[in-house]
């Protein structure tokens, strides 16, 4: 499957400064894995070292946050749109 | 150069900043290509607290698709300090993930005269930008803003 995904500008620096990404896997988990092909060091900031996600990075797979589907096993479609935000926080 | 604070914005930012209070509130600016700040979108803090705040991020999510579909992108972060000045804390400096972001503090130390200044964030390195306030509307007729170096 295609998806396209959307980077904020803070990620933009680890893949050639593009604002969108086009990858192919079945799901999140495989998207990611094979953006970890071409751009690794962007890899590293969307996989935290134990593979799972970032506490400071959210996932929404066309409208819905994918710590409230399936994680990483969330399944991607044809055209599906994946866009990572950071987490925007502060004291 | 000065950004220009339009009064909306900056009335909706002091009143999600008197809603919230005493727990931080927090939302998001959108602004077009020419950098003027368009909209401003008061967010949940999930944390509800006085002393953070996270930015609740579905609502993040929705923000960032009406800017776009606005023509907009977001630009900036907003955030009540409600009972310190409008300076970055700690806290702010270390979790600042956007460089290009304006970050507006609002200090409610005095809550019959809130301050709001903004700052860039980069690399742990704060700089202050100075705002432009346009008109108050009459909604905050009787909140003064207590601009920066101005006797409360």
């Amino acid at each position: 499957m295609n998806a396209t995904i959307s980077l904020p500008t803070i990620l933009r620096p680890y893949a050639d400064g593009a604002r969108k990404l086009d990858a192919v896997g079945s799901t999140v988990g495989e998207v990611f894995s094979e953006l970890a092909g071409r751009h690794p060091k962007l890899a590293e900031q969307l996989l935290s070292p134990d593979g799972g996600l970032p506490v400071f990075v959210n996932v929404f797979v066309d409208d819905e946050d994918i710590r409230y589907m399936d994680g990483l096993d969330t399944g991607v479609g044809e055209r599906t749109e994946i866009t990572i935000l950071p987490a925007v926080a502060g004291g | 150069m000065s950004i220009s604070l339009p009064a909306q914005v900056r009335e909706a930012m002091l009143a999600h900043a008197y809603a919230c209070h005493p727990e931080e509130s927090c939302g998001l600016l959108a602004g077009a290509d020419d950098g003027e700040i368009r909209m401003a979108y008061p967010l949940t803090n999930i944390l509800h607290s006085p002393t953070n705040y996270t930015i609740d991020p579905k609502e993040h999510f929705r923000s960032l698709k009406h800017a776009d579909r606005s023509g907009w992108d977001l630009i900036g972060v907003f955030h009540s300090h409600p009972h310190t000045e409008a300076a970055p804390s700690r806290t702010d400096i270390r979790l600042a993930t956007e460089p290009d972001w304006l970050y507006v503090l609002i200090g409610m130390e005095r809550l019959d005269a809130p301050q709001i200044r903004a700052f860039r964030i980069r690399d742990h390195a704060v700089t202050e930008e100075t705002l432009d306030f346009e008109t108050p509307g009459a909604t905050l007729a009787a909140y003064p803003i207590n601009r920066p170096g101005e006797p409360a």
